[in-house]
């Protein structure tokens, strides 16, 4: 029954257009979700959830739903969590209601069709579905120079997707069918053998691919701008929820199926997921305004997520890599949401994110410099949060193998540097709190607006499973196991 | 490719067109009642009043429907078998199975909504023939494309060679008259000119090559073919008759070196022809590709030359009809040159060579999928063009300024539909490229599949031009532009297969086996 999940936020999209009111249709859809979403995710395992029909008879495709195992399940907690969030948080501007709430139900769909099918081909069909409305939505309604970055995120994502299904297509072809489960499980058994070469070759156009996706460096420069530029719900969907696609699909893809083609890559990997940290890391300090201070975070905290995976590259039996990164692919997604939904609140409140035009805001408005603390904090992995599990998970789990007598191998060394990059989010998590929220109001926050109960929900919503997860990883690490 | 696999597949094909209908007719009754249809309206026409020239239009469109609903009935030699019956001497020039059905339908499908098309757009026909106020000159046009529908239907099942050529043959002259029928305007006049010369051109070639090939073989039957093959001392000669026959079908299909023409004819004929050239006309040399190919395919004597043909012009005609896209400012001339990067991804799907297994699709499938996908596209965004040039004056990229603010639902629909020529998953175009991708890499076509990657995402950034102008440029001055009922319902029917096919393309499948 996931296909409902699916449906239900494409027939909203489809009623917006034909004229329901927006706001209403699409906070209805996304709440139903909600439900329907969490059920499904707790419930996982129960078969009710499958959804299978055939579309095509040869090859045999299928387009099927089904949660193939917990990560599914996190996944699609994620998405639905965050398009309320985000629609909720929704400011259409005037006349342009249809397009702004429909497009905000169809990257929901896009995203959570993606994570639930079980076939190769609407896995990736689904999550192109969604980034069309994302290029629409920054060139028509973006801030800024928003052609040039429309165009921007539209080549990057567009080759990027392209490499992408020239590695899927590849894959299936050597698999003989587009069922993902039955070829993970043809690889584990040994009955799908794919010699070295060809491995390694399909992970290369696989990392490309999903790399280029989750703004893998040196792949990530349309991330920034186009988190800046992009409304906020279309930011905090895509960043929240649609970028995770890339990692998601390594998880599920290429992990299982080219082990031997990741493992050649792996020196490649850490190098750039060592970038992603250190370099983006430093450009992130380096920013003037918070929406891109925020863009540039993102692209720096997937490095820890891909380091959750390079530990399972390195070594398949590794046991903690896998629940590391998805545990802190749901942090991330939750905390980056929250931020942009709260980036956009303070932008509205002051007229600017500019920090040097900022200060002194927590005197006029204590309750948003509250939840902001919360999340920069939650975002810069302190304890208590989610984020600050799943961080301690990843390091932990580059050193589950780790033996005194043969020393410390590369991934070790590049986890060590990786723990850097905690230092290197909290310098600028906290400078930007401080200049923002510090110091004596300056004019364009003397008279900002505190948070009302309309902005709070959103906040809640997101702020609560941060701390829920936060206090009990065990709430979704026993999904995930 | 395996002759055993060849011929289980064409037995497979066969059997299960092999059905009964309750009252059977011969299969080319077909193209006689379509001529049939051709010639009444034609005299009928006389009879119809100057002001109200459409009506043969619809008759047109009418008739063309009832013949489409008439071929369940048809049936090949192979479905009777008294002797008597199969033993007609026509069945030795004519073939009746589901591919050929398979292109009837399409040929049917397409002349019937360029008709339609017609009947929306004659008022520009009507300001360029006699003088805007009547419809005087406007009635044949309805007939012609009847006459080049039945031309297509009978390619579809040629088996001999002559028969394949005269079928052609019907198909350009009726496309002679089409393109230069505004004879009032100097672009449509130009485009006659240029495309008589080249088509002329063309047809020298493919009949030479004809020569050849029966010359070395000593048969035009393409049937008989595959025995004359194996008694030959050299392939040579064949190899030679071969290319010049591909050289001229390259015309049709509008493939590299052979495409000259396609950009200066498809801007200068009258919209509705240039929907017919580049779906229909497209289509035709196709299948006549798809059959003249079949037996060198099934050869090892030449094979291996053959493929290696289709994939240099494949990539040629990929490299040309992408990157000669991009600057374009004229969407009609974009159209056309995306015309041409398509026929580099069927061209690519031939190269691929394969017969199709129990799990994959074969080329030929693949090729009419694709096209099937591609007619229901194409169509519907030339529906959509006509009007904007009869409403906005103009067929410049600049002229779909602002629809999303004038027409939100028209911007939404062709934006739907650019997306899926551009390829984008969970419309109909992304069907036929994974397909054509699945093809190429299977047959390990690595230069191939780089270079229709490349012309896929190429693809995106001409298309999104389109795109770009309807919901990122202010209107201007620019009226907002009203579909009338026909063609508004075309629009309708085929933006909605466009995404029901996405994402359930059985049904497309279905009608090839």
């Amino acid at each position: 029954m996931l296909a409902l999940i699916v449906a239900l936020p494409l027939l909203a999209a489809i009623a917006v257009m034909l004229g329901t009111p927006a706001r209403q249709t699409s906070i209805a859809a996304a709440g139903a979700n909600l439900a329907l979403g969490l059920w499904a995710a707790f419930s996982w395992e129960n078969s009710f959830w499958n959804f299978s029909v055939p579309v095509l008879e040869k090859p045999a495709l299928n387009l099927s739903f089904g949660m193939q195992d917990g990560i599914s399940a996190v996944m699609i907690a994620l998405s639905v969590l965050v398009t309320l969030a985000a629609t909720l948080n929704a400011r259409a501007p005037v006349g342009r209601e249809k397009l702004y709430y429909s497009s905000i139900l169809l990257i929901a769909a896009g995203a959570i069709g993606a994570f639930a099918s079980t076939d190769l081909f609407f896995f990736y069909a689904f999550h192109e579905l969604a980034l069309i409305p994302t290029f629409l939505m920054i060139g028509i309604l973006g801030r800024g120079d928003r052609k040039q970055i429309a165009w921007k995120i539209t080549i990057y994502l567009g080759l990027g997707s392209i490499v992408l299904l020239a590695g899927l297509v590849w894959l299936a072809n050597l698999a003989g069918t587009f069922d993902i489960p039955t070829m993970v499980a043809a690889a584990r058994d040994g009955t799908l053998v794919i010699d070295p070469a060809t491995q390694k070759s399909i992970a290369a156009l696989l990392i490309v691919g999903f790399g280029s996706l989750v703004s893998l460096f040196p792949m990530h420069s349309w991330a920034a701008p186009a988190y800046a530029s992009a409304p906020a719900p279309v930011a905090m969907l895509h960043a929240g929820v649609l970028k995770k696609f890339g990692l998601y699909g390594l998880i599920r893809v290429a992990l299982p199926i080219v082990p031997e083609g990741m493992q050649a890559w792996l020196g490649v990997l850490l190098v750039l997921l060592l970038g992603n940290l250190l370099w983006c890391g430093m450009v992130t300090i380096s920013q003037k305004r918070f929406d891109n201070m925020l863009g540039s975070a993102s692209v720096m905290h997937m490095g820890y997520i891909f380091l959750g995976i390079a530990a399972v590259v390195s070594n398949p039996h590794n046991t903690l890599g896998i629940p590391a990164a998805v545990l802190l692919m749901f942090a991330h997604g939750v905390s980056v949401a929250l931020l942009f939904g709260l980036a956009d609140r303070i932008e509205r409140a002051t007229g600017t994110l500019d920090f040097a035009d900022l200060g002194g805001l927590a005197k006029s408005a204590p309750a948003l410099a509250f939840t902001v603390g919360f999340a920069a904090f939650t975002a810069m992995g302190l304890t208590v949060s989610a984020n600050f599990v799943g961080e301690v998970f990843v390091f932990l789990s580059a050193f589950q193998q780790y033996t005194p007598a043969t020393g410390l191998t590369p991934l070790q060394i590049v986890c060590i540097f990786a723990i850097w990059g905690v230092v290197i989010s909290a310098v600028y998590m906290l400078r930007a709190f401080h200049g923002m929220f510090h110091g004596p109001p300056v004019e364009a926050t003397r008279n900002a607006p505190d948070l009302t109960l309309a902005d709070r929900i959103p906040a809640l919503l997101l702020a609560i499973p941060l701390l829920c997860v936060g206090l009990y990883p065990n709430l979704l690490l026993n999904l995930i196991r | 490719m395996e002759r055993s696999d060849m011929e289980a597949l064409t037995n497979s094909i066969k059997s299960a067109s092999n059905h009964f209908p309750l009252f059977p007719m011969p299969a080319y009754y077909l193209e006689a009642l379509t001529v049939t249809l051709g010639l009444i309206l034609l005299m009928a026409e006389a009879f119809v009043p100057s002001k109200s020239k459409s009506w043969v239009g619809v008759f047109a469109a009418i008739g063309l429907g009832g013949i489409l609903l008439l071929i369940p009935l048809a049936i090949g030699p192979d479905a009777k078998p008294d002797a008597g019956w199969a033993a007609w001497p026509l069945w030795n020039f004519y073939q009746f199975d589901s591919l050929a059905r398979f292109y009837k339908i399409f040929a049917l499908i397409t002349t019937l909504l360029v008709v339609l098309m017609s009947i929306d757009y004659r008022k520009i026909l009507a300001r360029y023939t006699d003088h805007p106020g009547s419809e005087n000159g406007t009635g044949e046009f309805y007939a012609l494309p009847v006459f080049a529908c039945a031309g297509m239907m009978w390619l579809a099942s040629a088996k001999d060679l002559a028969g394949a050529f005269v079928a052609l043959e019907l198909i350009t002259v009726t496309f002679y008259i089409l393109v230069a029928y505004m004879r009032r305007n100097v672009g449509s006049l130009e485009a006659g000119v240029k495309y008589l010369i080249l088509g002329a051109l063309s047809t020298g070639f493919l009949v030479y090559g004809i020569a050849w090939v029966y010359g070395s073989t000593g048969t035009m039957s393409l049937a008989a073919m595959p025995s004359s093959i194996s008694n030959l001392q050299s392939p040579i000669p064949l190899l030679f008759g071969i290319a010049l026959v591909m050289v001229g079908l390259a015309f049709k299909i509008g493939a590299v070196p052979m495409h000259i023409w396609i950009p200066d004819v498809y801007q200068g004929a009258p919209t509705p022809v240039t929907a017919f050239l580049s779906v229909g006309s497209k289509a035709a040399g196709f299948i006549l590709l798809v059959r003249f190919l079949e037996p060198f395919l099934a050869s090892e004597f030449t094979r291996g030359p053959v493929l290696k043909l289709l994939i240099i012009l494949s990539i040629a005609t990929l490299l040309f009809g992408n990157l000669a896209a991009i600057p374009q400012t004229n969407f009609k001339r974009l159209l056309a040159y995306s015309s041409i990067a398509h026929a580099g991804f069927l061209l690519l799907a031939l190269a691929a060579g394969s017969s199709g297994t129990d799990a994959a699709l074969g080329s030929v499938q693949v090729v009419s999928l694709y096209l099937a996908t591609y007619l229901i596209i194409t169509l519907a965004v030339f529906f959509m063009l006509a009007q904007v040039r009869i409403q906005r004056e103009g067929e410049d990229i600049s002229d779909f300024n602002g629809l999303g603010q004038t027409n939100p639902t028209f911007a939404m629909a062709l934006t739907i539909l650019l997306a899926a020529l551009a390829g984008v998953p969970l419309t109909a175009g992304f069907i036929g490229k994974f397909f054509v991708f699945t093809l190429a890499v299977d047959a390990g076509m690595w230069a191939g599949v780089g270079i229709a990657f490349i012309a896929a995402g190429t693809g995106f950034y001409y298309y999104l031009k389109v795109v770009r102008a309807m919901w990122w440029s202010a209107p201007g001055d620019r009226p907002a532009v009203f579909l009338p009922t026909i063609s508004k319902t075309c629009v309708v029917v085929l933006t909605a297969a466009t995404l029901v096919f996405g994402v359930w393309p059985q049904p497309i499948l279905a009608l090839l086996r």
